[in-house]
């Protein structure tokens, strides 16, 4: 059974040759060129014995991987969103963030009177707790009172929206917690020491081996939600088609707040990863992250659940490791500056190279972006 | 007795708002501004505006495009009375809760400073009782304001608006008379109207307003038709221009100095006016094309410019720059015109951030001057003159004629064969294929013009300000355009115009602050807030183009929507049938 979401329509392809299609070749035969060209390079001073050590590549790819199943947990709800309703939710980064603000009270509490450090599984399932919590009601609110009044208004209008529900959380927050940015207690000593299984030491810390298998469990949780569950089936064809969903007896709007509810504990659940892996919050947390999961979305193919966690994986590579790879092997200075950068370049990239992304089926007309 | 259902919905909405305000320490920041001295602050104004607006909602009830809405006095007061007093109680409860802990290691503004404020300085006790009295009186003044009548309601909302604006616009309207013994006696000494120059200018406006409301209907039938008409309009708007011009002249360095950011946004409000309002197509990082404009500008005539300073005057550089926006703008629209909607917006937004964070890496700082920027930009020479951000009752007016030529670009650009295609475009992009408009070109030359008249606002941001650093230039900026467009009404030249003025000068643009200092904290929440409210309510704009709006709300569409808020059935088979 396919886990897609947005609808198949089949489409003939035209074949016209114009100066703007040439302009799009000469782009994807350059960036190939500098790609190549920056990897080789990359690999010649590895040769050298200059950069990076084999130890600092092993732990940049890990670290990447880490930080790009955060981004893939926060990609779930914009790929949901956007199979069942059609429209990007801008305002999904800063569902991610209240989880995250929220949850350090639940976490700082528990630190202050020692809690934390003499039983930390039990302080972070309620930290996890507490941001799913906050992450699913602030995505339901914002459905009931933002996008609910728009249904079946021109594609635009929700995407604005969206961009100006984003402001008002993000300022909201502000004014409710404070501008300065705040830090998690420092992980649990059990979790900050590199895994060990079997008396075998691996190169990965316990907090980044908790958040790897925190997402991949999510992400089996969510993927037999989807296909098995009955309410799986419902989002299903209301994404397939709101009317005859509505008429086979599938409450359309219940559905559809599930889908803001499932999508935001996803992104509560991403926020106590953030909190593990960053420690720092503030009210501007969700922004960057938000842009990049949802780049991550496209380049997995939006509307399709795997190919989201696959696009954060991948997100997550090309952001930590490509500007050291391929601008490093450039010549090119103060490279890790350029990580938004890279991100971004990468979802103008994948929009030429592959509008569907990865794993994407080729959208209709209507949806051809 | 049970209880009204608008009541029940909107008291408690009102409460949470209420306690939502002064949780983010709206209130008592707002309080610093005296309205009318010593009565009423602007945090009072706004602690007690949402029992009067929801109170008038419960009041209203369900709204009937068809039906005559009932309206009655005591009916409507006592629902509007209601809606106050559960306000009241449930920010009386936020406050009893929140009172007994400490909180301000997580929630700096709920303190007891918060609590004085919102209980008028006479303790929880007595002050929560005056709450919901207060509360509770508004709310039945909102409500009964409801079942007034038309006449009364007209009044109450003219004398209310009128003493507002002039409570707002204290500086101006100060600059404007400077005369000592009026200014003191219409403004009171720690700031605020006084009591009886509000009483008046309320009075006032009632009188000359009801007097005058016939006469307008009148005029405006005049203006519309015949030849005398259009000699009415062309001297309505030469007293306009007239106006425009004198205005900088009476006004002090800082209202001018509000004005040319007021101007800037107009301008670059403008060039997004082509590109979302005209073209449709949603760009996010119209800022780029800002940036390239100032970055283009400082680089060519700084003599301070790291690598390449050719020093060059102002007005050689203005036409280089326009061509390096013009190749941005093919950069940049190129590979997105395949894009459609929202991916497009991303990946504007993605560009715009791009651009931004090149010129901040330490690639290019060897051109750009990294984060230390690029400083040193003479002003504009005009003969003799050398106007900069240092003269800004002169840089007003070179502004304005950049706006005028702005204005009048989108104005020939609407009625041509490019502003066509461009509205058959944006309604339908393959129809608009399919009768032979080439959408390529279409869509490039709205990134151009766009991108052209962006880079003008650049090179005069620059040329005022003396510097440029990148942290003008984030994504805020791109996103503040959007909605004075938007609020102003996509399409609309005089939208553009009057969303600057409302946003930019009053609440103030992304980097710069608006007549109310107050709104510096929470403009941006206003921001967001203001695009919701108006996407949901009136996604037209405030002064729509007249197509734009027949686009959002055909009268099939209103018809379809009672029908759909009335719940009958329709019979889909039948109404096709029928059309």
């Amino acid at each position: 059974m396919s886990t897609d979401l947005a609808p198949e329509v089949a489409k003939p392809r035209r074949f016209k040759f114009n100066w703007v299609d040439s302009f799009l070749w000469f782009v994807r035969v350059a960036a190939l060129i500098a790609i190549t060209i920056g990897v080789v390079g990359s690999f010649q001073n590895f040769a050298a014995g200059e950069g990076p050590s084999a130890t600092a590549w092993r732990d940049l790819i890990i670290s990447s991987i880490t930080t790009g199943s955060m981004y893939g947990l926060i990609a779930l709800g914009y790929s949901m969103v956007y199979g069942v309703l059609g429209f990007i939710n801008f305002a999904h980064g800063e569902v991610f963030m209240s989880g995250t603000m929220v949850g350090l009270i639940s976490a700082t509490m528990p630190f202050n009177n020692g809690f934390w450090d003499s039983s930390p599984f039990i302080s972070i399932v309620v930290v996890l707790l507490v941001a799913m919590i906050t992450s699913t009601l602030v995505a339901i609110v914002i459905e009931r009172v933002a996008y609910r009044p728009l249904r079946g208004a021109p594609r635009l209008i929700p995407l604005i929206t969206s961009i100006g529900v984003s402001f008002f959380v993000q300022y909201a927050f502000a004014g409710l917690f404070g501008v300065a940015t705040r830090n998690y207690p420092p992980s649990p000593p059990g979790l900050a020491a590199d895994l060990s299984i079997f008396g075998i030491t691996l190169p990965i810390s316990g907090t980044r081996a908790l958040v790897i298998a925190v997402a991949v469990v999510s992400m089996i949780g969510l993927w037999y939600f989807v296909t098995k569950t009955k309410t799986g089936s419902a989002m299903r064809a209301v994404a397939e088609d709101k009317e005859i969903a509505g008429l086979m007896g599938i409450d359309v709007d219940k559905t559809i707040v599930t889908t803001f509810a499932v999508g935001g504990a996803m992104a509560g659940v991403a926020g106590l990863m953030w909190a593990l892996l960053f420690r720092g919050v503030d009210f501007l947390t969700g922004f960057l992250p938000g842009i990049k999961a949802f780049t991550a979305a496209v380049l997995g193919g939006i509307g399709n659940l795997p190919g989201a966690m696959l696009g954060g994986v991948l997100l997550g590579l090309f952001e930590g490791v490509g500007p050291l790879l391929v601008l490093g092997g450039l010549g090119i200075p103060g490279v890790s500056q350029l990580k938004d950068a890279v991100a971004f370049a990468a979802l103008v990239l994948v929009l030429i190279f592959r509008p569907t992304g990865l794993l994407g089926e080729r959208l209709g007309s209507e949806d051809r972006v | 007795m049970s209880i009204d259902r608008y009541v029940r919905k909107w008291g408690p909405v009102a409460g949470l708002v209420m306690s939502f305000m002064a949780a983010i320490g709206m209130i008592r920041s707002f309080d610093g501004r005296m309205m009318i001295n010593p009565v009423l602050s602007l945090g009072y104004i706004a602690l007690l505006l949402p029992p009067a607006v929801f109170g008038y909602l419960a009041a209203r009830g369900e709204v009937n495009v068809l039906e005559e809405q009932e309206r009655d006095v005591p009916g409507g007061a006592v629902k509007g009375a209601m809606v106050g007093l559960i306000a009241g109680l449930v920010t009386v409860v936020f406050m009893l809760v929140t009172a007994p802990f400490d909180l301000s290691g997580f929630f700096p503004n709920i303190n007891d400073a918060m609590v004085d404020v919102m209980t008028f300085h006479q303790g929880l006790g007595l002050g929560s009782l005056i709450l919901i009295a207060v509360s509770t009186a508004v709310g039945a003044m909102g409500g009964a304001l409801h079942g007034a009548s038309e006449v009364v309601r007209a009044g109450v909302l003219r004398s209310l608006g009128w003493v507002m604006l002039f409570a707002l616009f204290e500086l101006v309207v100060t600059d404007i008379i400077d005369v000592r013994a009026i200014v003191r006696f219409i403004y009171a000494a720690g700031g605020g109207l006084q009591l009886w120059s509000a009483l008046i200018i309320a009075a006032l406006a009632w009188w000359l307003g009801g007097r005058y409301a016939g006469r307008r209907a009148e005029f405006s039938d005049m203006a519309k038709a015949s030849e005398a008409g259009s000699r009415l309009r062309y001297s309505l708007i030469g007293i306009g221009i007239l106006l425009l011009i004198i205005l900088p002249m009476l006004v002090g360095g800082i209202v001018n100095e509000l004005l040319i950011n007021v101007a800037l946004f107009i301008l670059m409000g403008l060039g997004l006016n082509i590109v979302v309002g005209q073209a449709g197509l949603l760009d996010l990082g119209y800022v780029a094309f800002f940036a390239v404009g100032a970055y283009g500008t400082a680089v060519l005539t700084s003599p301070l410019s790291p690598t390449f300073a050719p020093a060059l005057n102002w007005w050689l550089a203005l036409p280089i720059v326009m061509i390096f926006a013009a190749i941005a703008g093919v950069l940049v629209g190129t590979p997105v015109i395949r894009m459609r909607g929202d991916y497009l917006a991303i990946v504007t937004l993605g560009f715009g951030e791009i651009v931004r964070l090149l010129l901040l890496s330490d690639w290019l700082t060897p051109y750009f001057g990294g984060a230390q920027g690029i400083t040193r930009i003479p002003g504009i020479t005009v003969g003799p003159l050398t106007i900069s951000g240092t003269s800004p009752e002169l840089f007003i007016y070179l502004t304005m004629i950049f706006v005028a030529i702005a204005a009048y670009i989108s104005y020939r650009a609407q009625n041509s064969r490019v502003g066509r295609a461009w509205a058959a475009m944006r309604e339908d992009e393959d129809v608009a294929e399919a009768i032979g408009i080439s959408t390529v070109k279409a869509k490039l030359v709205a990134f151009v013009t766009g991108a052209i008249i962006a880079s003008f606002a650049g090179a005069l941001f620059s040329a005022k300000v003396g510097t440029v650093f990148t942290n003008s230039f984030d994504v805020l900026v791109s996103i503040i355009i959007l909605v004075v467009v938007i609020v102003g009404g996509m399409g609309s030249i005089r939208g553009v115009a009057l969303g600057a003025l409302m946003l930019i000068g009053i609440l103030g643009g992304p980097k710069s602050q608006g007549l109310l200092t107050e709104f510096a904290e929470f403009k941006l929440l206003i921001y967001g807030a203001i695009l919701v409210f108006m996407m949901l309510k009136r996604p037209e704009g405030l002064l729509p183009s007249v197509r734009r709006s027949r686009e959002l709300h055909g009268a099939e569409a209103e018809q379809d929507a009672w029908l759909d808020r009335r719940g009958d059935f329709v019979d889909e088979d039948a109404e096709e049938a029928i059309t």
